[in-house]
């Protein structure tokens, strides 16, 4: 059953690792539109990691937090995220296809032919159909984030939380990837943190620069085309910007 | 949908045909070496006894060696199976005992406070000193042996298997928080399998240590094994039997570690 997107808002939220002055996060807020693509920039140690791991409930319970994260339908974002990190995370003992089903080794369901055929349908889709036997470290790089891409999808969940997936991934691979991506998960909304404003610039529906100590949250103006945006002039201008305002938070 | 053609025909490192051909020269290499070790060290025991001309009460020859190991054969035999029996059943109590330890530790942490002091404490009783004790308690019987033998193998193996355990990548344990997984769940699916090379280093560790423990309890006090036949032929002066008792038992130490090696490769393969 299609599911209809939904979207988040997080509102003056703040974020303080315990015996640490300074808290990482203070007064931020985002609209996480949905079905849309959401992408997250700053400097390293700006807090973006944190709260994404908050989101994915990856937090200790130590952590003081304050703000609210709502959804756009009124009930909690626990269980209803799914997580693709920068490593593939493929456990290296299971096959392609069995990394593919690994939510419902966890979820009291069965791996019935139906879901092995759903999971093999899932990884014709990501190209790697020929391989699912294969352990995952006989596969290259992207590959391999191509079977975490499966994984993902198979959870069928609504918000999708992406920490760096592509940034291990050659130029090339990374560009195809991206594609990829964006057209599976086009009913989904995504909360993508990455270090590239190009790869940001490309893919975002809506875009975010965590700034400032404690960081709080910078709206970016995207050019009008509809991503995955090609470089051009309008979206050479948004980077140049973004470098601008990450080189001052950097100084 | 994207063209996915040209990554879909991204190159696999499953490379079969080369891997097999590479797999099949490493093994033909390997033997050859083996041979060449095995004759090297023929040829330097031969060489040693003509340049120092010592008698065969010293150091008998390798060939009076090999007539004893073919004249003896029916009673090595039964000697090397009661050795073989201690050494195995050694190794499952001791990787057993390791393994339910070093669970303990990981999930109830009072455990692990208590139970590791105790478990570095106990290595400084040498397993030598112990033997004769397990030899009052458990009798001159194969069961003092195999003690022997899982007492010399526990702390490696459970230190190893405990590493092992706790030292699951973060990125696996946060995937399985991700999708829901219940304690029991991480344990069996995540944490267990990763653990899996750490505990493969201390069976390895283990298969080399364990004969050690069968044949010193076989010294204190038995009636069978080839400990037992070693110090038999000692004390009749019979060097050549001792040596055929000490080859076979060296075979024997070897062949379980390669067996155990090739097992765990198979078993294990992203190990490496």
């Amino acid at each position: 059953m299609k599911q209809t997107p939904l979207g988040l808002t997080i509102d003056n939220a703040g974020l303080r690792y315990p015996n640490v002055n300074q808290a990482i996060l203070d007064k931020l807020s985002m609209q996480i539109p949905a079905g849309q693509w959401t992408c997250l920039l700053g400097r390293s140690g700006s807090g973006k990691t944190s709260l994404l791991r908050y989101l994915a409930g990856l937090l200790d319970s130590n952590v003081e937090w304050q703000g609210n994260v709502i959804c756009s339908d009124g009930l909690a974002l626990q269980q209803r995220i799914a997580y693709m990190a920068q490593q593939d995370l493929l456990l290296p003992w299971l096959s392609v296809v069995d990394n593919v089903c690994l939510s419902y080794r966890f979820n009291k369901q069965k791996i019935t032919p139906e879901v092995t055929e759903k999971a093999l349908a899932l990884l014709d889709q990501v190209g790697l159909l020929a391989v699912r036997h294969a352990l995952p470290q006989t596969l290259s790089g992207g590959m391999r984030q191509r079977v975490a891409l499966a994984r993902t999808l198979m959870q069928d969940k609504p918000f999708i939380l992406m920490d760096e997936p592509f940034s291990a991934l050659d130029a090339v691979t990374r560009h195809k990837l991206q594609q990829l991506s964006y057209t599976l998960l086009k009913d989904k909304t995504v909360i993508l943190i990455t270090h590239d404003p190009q790869e940001a610039v490309r893919l975002a529906g809506r875009l975010y620069i965590l700034t400032g100590r404690p960081a709080q949250a910078e709206h970016i103006a995207l050019p009008i085309s509809r991503p995955p945006r090609d470089i051009d002039a309008d979206s050479a201008l948004v980077q140049q910007r973004i470098f601008h305002l990450l080189e001052q938070d950097y100084a | 949908m994207p063209d996915l053609s040209p990554l879909a025909s991204t190159p696999s490192r499953h490379q079969h045909t080369g891997q097999k051909s590479t797999q099949h020269r490493t093994r033909s290499a390997s033997l050859v070496r083996g041979v060449i070790i095995l004759c090297v060290m023929l040829a330097l025991w031969q060489g040693l006894i003509y340049a120092f001309a010592l008698p065969s009460f010293i150091l008998p020859t390798p060939l009076s060696v090999l007539d004893r190991l073919v004249a003896r054969y029916p009673i090595l035999l039964d000697h090397t199976w009661v050795t073989a029996q201690e050494i195995i059943l050694g190794l499952l109590l001791g990787l057993s005992m390791g393994l339910f330890f070093a669970l303990q530790m990981l999930l109830f942490k009072p455990i692990k406070r208590w139970l590791l002091p105790v478990l570095i404490a106990s290595q400084a009783i040498p397993v030598f000193a112990i033997a004769p004790v397990l030899m009052l308690w458990l009798d001159y019987g194969i069961a003092s042996k195999v003690v022997m033998a899982a007492i010399i193998i526990f702390f490696p193996v459970t230190t190893c298997c405990y590493d092992g355990l706790r030292n699951t990548p973060r990125g696996f344990l946060d995937l399985a928080h991700t999708l829901q997984a219940s304690r029991w769940q991480q344990l069996i699916h995540i944490q267990l399998p990763a653990a899996l090379p750490a505990l493969a280093s201390g069976i390895r560790v283990a298969v080399v240590i364990a004969p050690i423990g069968a044949v010193a309890g076989e010294w204190v006090g038995s009636s069978a094994g080839l400990g037992y036949l070693m110090l038999q032929a000692n004390a009749r002066m019979m060097i050549d039997d001792m040596f055929a008792a000490l080859l076979i038992l060296s075979l024997l130490s070897v062949v379980l570690y390669f067996v155990t090696d090739f097992t765990l490769k198979r078993a294990i393969p992203w190990e490496h």
